[in-house]
């Protein structure tokens, strides 16, 4: 393994993603003119990214040879961090990351039990692990999406939803419009990415599977086959995380719970 | 001087009452111990300075929000014992902002009855937007409207459940005075006609004066007074 560190491809590829950094910090630095300031967020992120590869390309080296066992436990592992990360942003719910777990884990694992199930992914790690990764990290996207649309949703319209309850609605009604909307943007870029397959974008599993030399009309399709699972993914984890989301914003008595922070503990203006 | 603080003293036919209401969020005290009835037909004005737990006592009324201690009695009833969507169809709110809802303002006054399965014939949309001046409105889309037409469009709105009680929570505030003084005459001959009692929440000591014979003073979450509109005022806001 440390023969690798000193490969000539090593060497050459980190310096490459040095210059790659490099040009981004640049484009970060020039948000900067539109009163976007991620510099310090884009440095860590870079950072992070950099070292979490790293250890998962080394890890994965020895643990793609392991048992199936394994691969359950490593996509358990990757839902529990999707959980972690999709739910970061809200602070301000303390439910975020309960809502992100169960939603993640109801999309991505009805995918991959679907493809399972179907033979369609085959039950071997060095398959299961980066297919059910992508669909994963899909379902955490969804999830987040889903939530921050919900969210701000939400606070932007406390009066037409307050003044709904006072007219005597469910909250499901009350907050129904805002539900529809948070599940659409969540699944939004997923209809886009299947939309442009292959028009804008070829997905790096066909092309991998054509360079190691599968049929080009099999790699079309079965690449199709797991967009369509990202998007059953998406669909399980926006719904999933905005109905548990939903009942928990509001109290058994039909008074609604999340609310801006800056706002009194009465949701008005204290007067 | 015939204020008081407590309202246990009143008489017993009260539509709405509170007893010992108070809500606490963290160590902040919104709401202290306040009790007050509302008979019939009446109108109470409740003011006081900014941050006096007003809007929040209001809240309480059709819980909105919930009593960390005390009752509220709708009909001698505790509202406990009603469901949220059924007390808030008797106690209607009406707010600072219209809130309405995207559509036409039929659709907007249809939205409450709707949710009770209660049906509403078109005489009926006719009377309510006759009541708050809006004749021939009923298929004029939301964003269309003033400020003022909004509001009453709201007011419509509310009382197309036919509460029992009405609770205004500064409704008047964002409108110029003409405006103001139409939304006040119609609460007056509405309260009157329908016999509803009617909380409202206001800043303005004019206002209070003009259409509530009786007036609630609240500050830091607490009565200070409770009586006839002109000596509440008299005593807490002589100019």
């Amino acid at each position: 393994m440390l023969t690798n560190l000193i490969d000539p491809e090593v060497i050459t590829v980190t310096i490459q993603a040095a210059f790659a950094a490099a040009l981004a910090l640049g484009v970060v630095l020039i948000c900067r003119r539109f009163s976007v300031d991620v510099l310090a967020e884009t440095r860590i992120s870079l950072l992070r990214g950099l070292v979490q590869m790293c250890i998962v390309g080394l890890l994965l080296a020895v643990l793609l040879k392991g048992s199936l066992m394994i691969g359950v436990l490593i996509l358990l592992a990757m839902v529990v961090a999707a959980a972690v990360t999709a739910s970061r942003r809200f602070t301000d719910i303390p439910y975020a990351f309960e809502v992100s777990l169960y939603s993640i884990g109801a999309g991505g694992g009805s995918a991959i039990a679907f493809m399972l199930v179907s033979k369609s992914l085959d039950a071997n790690i060095s398959v299961l692990v980066p297919v059910g990764s992508m669909i994963i990290a899909n379902s955490m996207n969804a999830c987040a999406q889903a939530m921050e649309r919900f969210r701000a949703d939400v606070y932007s319209h406390q009066g037409q939803i307050e003044a709904a309850l006072c007219l005597g609605a469910e909250p499901s009604v009350s907050a129904a419009p805002y539900i529809q909307t948070a599940v659409y943007a969540s699944l939004l870029p997923r209809l886009d990415m299947l939309k442009s397959l292959g028009l804008v974008w070829i997905p790096g599993v066909m092309a991998g599977m054509m360079v190691s030399g599968s049929s080009p009309l099999y790699a079309g399709i079965y690449q199709f086959l797991i967009v369509v699972m990202i998007l059953i993914a998406s669909g399980v984890s926006g719904m999933g995380v905005i109905t548990l989301m939903q009942r928990r914003t509001f109290s058994s008595y039909g008074q609604l719970q999340l609310r801006p922070s800056r706002s009194t503990a009465s949701g008005t203006k204290a007067s | 001087m015939s204020m008081q603080t407590d309202g246990s003293h009143e008489k017993s036919t009260a539509l709405i009452e509170t007893r010992s209401l108070s809500r606490k969020v963290g160590d902040r005290t919104l709401v202290d111990n306040v009790s007050v009835s509302i008979a019939q037909g009446e109108i109470l004005a409740i003011t006081g300075p900014s941050g006096a737990g007003k809007s929040s006592f209001l809240r309480l009324i059709n819980r909105l929000d919930e009593p960390s201690s005390g009752l509220v009695l709708v009909c001698g009833q505790d509202y406990t014992e009603i469901g949220p969507s059924v007390l808030r169809k008797r106690v209607g709110m009406v707010m600072q902002a219209a809130n309405l809802f995207p559509g036409s303002v039929k659709q907007n006054l249809l939205f409450g009855p709707t949710q009770h399965r209660e049906t509403v014939t078109d005489g009926q949309i006719d009377a309510l937007l006759s009541q708050v001046g809006l004749t021939g409105y009923e298929n004029h889309d939301v964003t269309t409207l003033s400020g003022g037409e909004a509001q009453r469009v709201s007011f419509a709105r509310t009382l197309a459940n036919m509460p029992d009680v009405l609770l205004l929570d500064e409704p008047t505030s964002a409108l110029d005075e003409d405006t103001a003084r139409g939304i006040e005459r119609l609460v007056v001959d509405i309260a009157a006609e329908r016999k509803m009692a009617c909380l409202i929440v206001t800043h303005n000591v004019a206002q209070a004066a003009r259409i509530a014979p009786r007036t609630m003073y609240l500050v830091n979450g607490k009565v200070t007074a409770l009586g006839p509109t002109k000596e509440v005022l008299d005593a807490y806001e002589p100019h």
